[in-house]
């Protein structure tokens, strides 16, 4: 029988949102935080470039500016009510982390120093702005430590290397989660009165990502199986500078300090794509220009099929001191030296703009009218609120996660409060319990990584940087066959503990079902807009198709709804750079 | 290229006792990272083999372990610096929980034992407190840390003593100790005193030559004895 436990909050996952939240949480309410990873693994420590927050520390700027970068940046599909927020919320984000003991670099005169990133201006688009508060080109590392140690000074309760495989629902309302142990293998319940999804993106479904192994969408997965709705899972990010073939994210930083896109000929060809910002461009315009590039022939090396990201002409100092990292994993993984020459880069998939639907208390939405199903909460990469609507500008994620997440660590605090616990259902376990056994019992077939290899293969080729109906159906089949595999799934490895064979297999269904969201919210989705480009409907229409998708299982397949748009002060307008 | 792995196998619940198996990688590249070595034989030969992985680019921490007797991560250890034969076992000094995961909690017990975190009780300012671009270098390099382990298990007197802080704690009491901001430099200090303290260290510089983040370990020690012979002047 598995071990039982009883919280006012559970938060799952020790990224930055679980982290933030537990902060506000542990402070007001009983509150345990679950993750697979240590929380230090997490990869919010893999973000690089800044935070951007109008401090206007080092030139004119405010929080309207950024707000207005952020709906235009998305393509207009932001809700804007939240973009006001987060862009609003951003200055005392910062502060706070600052306070927390985050050590941003600094300005002469001993502020915190800002630079500039993708898609952020003044004046609605005049020119580039200094908004990206940092450290180093590890800015995303000094969050995720600064927010573990002020939890470990806040004494929060962590349970680490926990797996979340479901969410209980009861009378209408969250009730606890089952969590896999890794140490042990044992299946524990735990009650609350309120659960934070933090769980972050999907990245795996992709060959060439940014993202980590751990990036499978565990917390959408199991909402979206208990019947809760995903929004948006059309719109990934593919962001332009990934490290050829390994998908390594460079920062966009490289950009921000003048890091320049060159193709075969040295041509600085951002140029004829974006004659304002050009290199500065958002993402989704600047991996487009890419992939342009590389099918005209641009391309460079053997196979045609990369760009360089050139560094060489900024001071040697200012590299080592403002993009250490970047320019370290050129070396070690590509041998080559960026104060010399050109680095190899394509797009990679780094970010996925939809999740679980959310209110901008981070309460979890059931359905397109908006019905919130108490006690759930999600924020982070996992949820959509939708701050990012079509395209997330650069930093923007990492402002996400401390704004929402901390304001998910409030509300969960606050509803528990007062609030008895549900009964739990007979045998809450039980599905969990099957379903392990189920993948257990196979004494042969085929290995989860040989399917994941074809999943990430065929999605890399039909659902990235381009789509059009012939491929996305071709990938619809593909899933259907991946689907059959993945039944008769063999894990090797029948231990109780250290069993990540089982897990591997586990995380396996969750992105095989979220890929399945994707496609076919992409395939419904007749335009192209942010970081959903159809070559069959290249512009953006939005009499058709200014609203959010929601992606509901039903019955084995995909039923798709809608919601309108969130618009507060910017009417849509064409997109130029 | 042909690649032989030997990797060092135990499960305390199964095994008497750890022993080296050998597995072949036929297609291996010279720019192949040790981690793409142990995924091959995890998702192609033998999916019992544990070990944990997460970011895969060094900076999660979560794969260091000993390649060829030198403590690296395994994600940023390639294939053309440790030739045709590759020998992969757990880290020294923590119990082994199976194959090349080992028990990570007498780790962070010593991290969280050197109040790693800010403590400064004074009101804070509306805005951002001030802190000098100088006193912002002053802890730089200890602030690249990812809690690896790779320093603290390859540390003779940490085989030695597990009761010893050991050299990733002290880093990290070293990026309080040395930010301007913090007031708790004191209660530090006092804790790295004791007779597991910065003491220990032999200045043996295994952790400086371990630590995948180009950290210099055994300087940022010495800085802190230094910081406690001062307090004491």
């Amino acid at each position: 029988m598995e071990q039982q436990h009883s919280y006012d909050v559970v938060i799952v996952g020790a990224g930055g949102a679980g982290l933030r939240a537990a902060l506000e949480a542990s402070t007001r309410a009983r509150t345990a935080v679950l993750s697979k990873l240590y929380p230090t693994r997490s990869h919010t420590g893999a973000a690089q470039g800044g935070m951007c927050a109008a401090l206007a520390n080092v030139e004119e700027d405010n929080w309207e500016w950024h707000t207005f970068d952020t709906v235009k940046g998305g393509d207009y599909l932001v809700d804007q009510d939240a973009a006001e927020i987060m862009c609003r919320e951003a200055i005392q984000a910062v502060y706070d982390l600052e306070h927390q003991g985050m050590p941003f670099n600094r300005t002469p005169e001993g502020r915190i120093d800002q630079r500039r990133f993708g898609g952020h201006t003044h004046h609605h688009g005049k020119g580039p702005v200094r908004r990206s508060c940092y450290a180093a080109d590890r800015t995303g590392h000094m969050i995720l430590q600064t927010l573990y140690q002020a939890n470990i000074a806040n004494g929060t309760t962590f349970f680490d290397e926990y797996y979340v495989l479901d969410v209980l629902i009861a009378e209408g309302r969250a009730t606890g989660v089952v969590a896999y142990d890794l140490a042990s293998g044992d299946l524990h319940v735990f009650r609350a009165k309120s659960v934070v999804f933090a769980t972050g993106g999907f990245g795996r479904m992709f060959k060439v990502t940014s993202n980590a192994h751990a990036l499978t969408g565990d917390g959408p997965a199991v909402l979206y199986r208990r019947g809760l709705p995903l929004e948006d899972m059309e719109f990934f990010q593919f962001h332009p500078t990934g490290l050829y073939r390994l998908g390594i994210l460079l920062s966009e930083a490289a950009r921000g300090e003048g890091g320049i896109l060159r193709n075969k000929d040295g041509e600085a060809f951002m140029e004829r794509y974006a004659p304002t910002i050009k290199d500065l461009a958002p993402r989704d315009l600047v991996s487009r220009a890419i992939s342009t590039e590389i099918r005209n022939g641009n391309g460079a090396g053997p196979d045609g099929d990369y760009v360089y990201l050139d560094v060489s002409h900024l001071d040697p100092g200012v590299i080592d001191a403002k993009l250490p990292d970047v320019t370290d994993f050129a070396r070690t993984y590509l041998g080559v030296e960026p104060k010399k020459e050109g680095v190899p880069i394509q797009p990679t998939a780094h970010y996925a703009m939809g999740g679980i639907p959310t209110s901008v208390d981070a309460e979890v939405l059931a359905d397109a009218a908006g019905t919130v199903l108490p006690g759930l909460y999600a924020a982070g990469e996992c949820a959509c609120v939708s701050v990012h609507g079509a395209n997330r500008l650069g930093t923007n994620s990492l402002l996400d996660i401390v704004v929402f997440g901390r304001r998910a660590g409030i509300a969960a605090a606050g509803h528990a409060r007062g609030l008895r616990h549900a009964e739990l259902p007979e045998d809450p376990a039980g599905d969990v319990r099957r379903a392990l056994a189920d993948l257990l019992d196979h004494a042969e077939g085929e290995r989860a990584a040989a399917i994941r290899a074809d999943l990430q293969a065929a999605m890399d080729r039909n659902a990235g940087v381009y789509r059009t109906e012939t491929t996305l159906k071709q990938m619809q089949d593909t899933l259907d066959a991946l689907d059959e595999r993945y039944r008769r799934v063999w894990v090797q490895d029948k231990a109780g503990r250290f069993n990540t064979d089982l897990l591997e297999a586990v995380e396996l269904g969750f992105l095989l079902d979220l890929a399945r969201t994707l496609v076919v919210s992409a395939l419904a989705r007749q335009e192209s807009r942010g970081g959903h480009f159809r070559e069959d409907f290249p512009a953006r229409d939005d009499a058709r198709w200014m609203r959010h998708t929601l992606a509901f299982a039903e019955g084995g397949r995909v039923r798709l709804d809608y919601k309108p748009v969130t618009v507060t002060r910017y009417e849509p307008m064409e997109r130029k750079y | 290229m042909q690649v032989t792995i030997r990797i060092r196998r135990f499960d305390p619940e199964r095994d008497q006792a750890p022993h080296l198996e050998s597995y072949q990688v036929p297609d291996a590249q010279p720019m192949d990272r040790v981690l793409d070595l142990l995924h091959y034989v995890k998702w192609n030969l033998d999916g019992t083999l544990v070990f944990r992985r997460s970011c895969a680019h060094g900076v999660c921490g979560s794969d260091a372990m000993l390649i060829n007797g030198v403590n690296r991560l395994a994600c940023k250890a390639l294939v053309r610096d440790l030739g045709d034969t590759i020998t992969v076992e757990p880290l020294r000094g923590l119990p082994v929980s199976r194959d090349l995961a080992v028990d990570m909690e007498p780790f962070f017990d010593s991290y969280r034992s050197v109040l790693p975190f800010l403590i400064n009780d004074e009101p804070v300012p509306d805005s951002e407190r001030l802190q000098s671009p100088e006193d912002r270098a002053r802890f730089d390099d200890t602030t690249k840390c990812i809690l690896c382990a790779a320093c603290t298990t390859s540390c003779p007197v940490y085989w030695a003593d597990g009761d010893y802080t050991g050299p990733a704690a002290i880093v990290n009491a070293h990026r309080f100790i040395f930010d301007s901001r913090d007031r708790g430099a004191a209660r530090r200090l006092e804790a790295l005193n004791d007779q597991e303290g910065v003491w220990r260290c032999r200045t043996t510089f295994n952790c400086t030559d371990a630590c995948p983040r180009g950290i210099r370990v055994t300087q940022a020690i010495q800085e802190v004895k230094r910081a406690l012979l001062f307090r004491r002047a």
